[in-house]
């Protein structure tokens, strides 16, 4: 079976598997997105990651930006970093923390240079990154090796029949072999949390997870205002797509856990798993873009995406293959999914046939194989903030 | 052909996989043991939404993978239409 077959992939440093081969320019803050897109211009062919925070976060906050930051730069899909920030301290953080896999990294500030001066002297190193990264080979390398993320959206109830069932096979089928997966969606388990809660491999993972869990929920019900959340989950799309409520959301969505697999630790936002092989539960947002954000960060190098209305998220670090089984979206919106599994609906395809079929798309993407998302350009890259800056 | 499915037998909805519409008579299937399942639309039901496979009365739980996933808020005959009209989370609320 094709999960047995090798892969050509990269082998980093590290002994990591990587999917994708990019040079990243990374802003270490807001302020740096024009100096970092500068660069990029200059250089084209490499990856620019302009985002919105960096700039007065503290606390917890802070240790979920640098651990973003960080893990962004150190995921095996990135074969070199440059790091601009306005001045040096958070800049050569961020440098020292990219530079401990052991790929090339540098990094500039802006203070006492300017954007110009700044962009002209990153542009060179980008350069010579951008072509030293253009000779490292793919090599045969196991489909285990691959660190998969799962996360689903705009769902409906075709999800729950079709989509998020065939991606928990994978994971059932990936977990077997040896492999690393993770899921999250704190929010989106509400009323499934005693099913997530039995797939905890033992108390100390389960009382992890309840905590995290717990947090989000009092979370939920000090902001609500007296909204039972209704106007924001399910969301309007899912309502279209026939979901009722959270918890009806929430089965569906745990579908994607597979039926055999126990998950071995609950990590927080970006946390790079540390138990070895198998299913890690995350505590993430379940917005996607923010949620693949931070799995990218945790070192996740292929994402899977059931979606039944047709939500269109892309990652610029780790492709997002997109399955869906409501023919309506496959038929309508054909240039986002991957993966039509829309014959288990009709009766004529198994979960299981399509599990397999789904381990062939990831083994052609891991190949080298663009994403329908790639191929469109989307790039979200969006980092998660839990509080106010000081 | 089969127009709805079940995840599970105690389910006490069903999911429409076609666009059903009032007055059609549906075979579905139960996924967990396979079994045809037989019911009658009262309206229109769309692709992806749900069809009552009892009559419910206000307050009553919904079943669905085996499990609550919704009270009902309004009376509710078997072969209508299941949705956030007639039935509402019975969490944060």
């Amino acid at each position: 079976m094709a999960i047995n077959k090798k892969i050509m992939a990269y082998r980093r440093q590290n002994g990591r598997v990587g999917v994708r081969n990019h040079v990243v320019i990374l802003p270490v803050d807001d302020i740096s997105n024009a100096c970092a897109e500068k660069v990029a211009a200059m250089v084209p062919g490499t990856l620019c990651l302009p985002h919105a925070y960096g700039r007065l976060q503290f606390g917890e906050d802070l240790d979920l930006f640098f651990r973003t930051m960080i893990g962004t730069g150190s995921n095996a899909n990135v074969a070199a970093a440059v790091v601009i920030g306005i001045e040096p301290g958070w800049t050569q953080k961020i440098v020292d923390g990219i530079k401990k896999t052991g790929k090339p990294v540098e990094g500039f500030a802006i203070e006492r240079r300017g954007d110009l001066q700044t962009a002209a002297d990153a542009a060179r190193v980008a350069q010579k990154l951008l072509q030293d990264a253009s000779e490292i080979q793919r090599t045969p390398c196991d489909f285990k090796e691959l660190y998969i993320s799962v996360k689903c959206g705009e769902s409906d109830t075709t999800t729950g029949l079709s989509s998020c069932p065939t991606v928990g096979n994978v994971l059932d089928k990936h977990c077997e072999i040896g492999g690393m997966a993770s899921f999250g969606e704190t929010s989106e388990l509400t009323g499934g949390e005693h099913i997530v809660k039995a797939k905890a491999a033992n108390k100390e993972v389960e009382a992890k997870f309840t905590a995290m869990f717990d947090d989000y929920q009092k979370l939920v019900f000090e902001q609500r205002a007296g909204s039972d959340l209704s106007e924001s989950q399910p969301t309007k799309g899912n309502i279209i797509g026939g979901l009722t409520t959270i918890e009806e959301k929430a089965l569906g969505n745990i579908e994607k856990l597979g039926k055999r697999t126990k998950f071995i630790d609950a990590l927080q936002p970006a946390e790079e798993p540390k138990r070895g092989p198998g299913l890690y539960f995350m505590d993430t947002s379940s917005a996607a873009a923010e949620a693949v954000t931070l799995w990218a960060a945790s070192g996740a190098v292929v994402h899977l995406f059931p979606t039944g209305q047709g939500n269109v998220i892309g990652n610029p670090i780790e492709p997002v293959i997109k399955l869906s089984g409501n023919p309506i979206t496959c038929k309508t919106m054909r240039e986002h999914i991957d993966l039509d599994v829309s014959a288990i609906l009709r009766g004529e395809m198994t979960v299981d046939q399509a599990g397999d079929a789904l381990i062939e798309l990831i083994t052609r993407t891991a190949n080298g194989r663009l994403t329908c998302a790639e191929a469109l350009g989307h790039r979200e890259f969006v980092m998660t903030k839990l509080y106010r800056s000081a | 052909m089969i127009q709805f499915l079940v995840h599970e037998k105690k389910d006490t909805v069903g999911v429409a996989v076609v666009d059903v519409k009032a007055g059609e008579s549906l075979e579905g299937r139960s996924l967990d043991s396979n079994e045809t399942v037989k019911a009658k639309a009262n309206m229109d039901i769309p692709l992806g939404h749900k069809i009552a496979l009892k009559d419910f009365k206000t307050g009553d739980d919904v079943v669905k993978y085996g499990v609550v996933v919704g009270r009902v808020v309004q009376p509710i005959k078997q072969g209508d239409h299941v949705h956030v009209h007639n039935v509402k989370t019975k969490r944060w609320a």
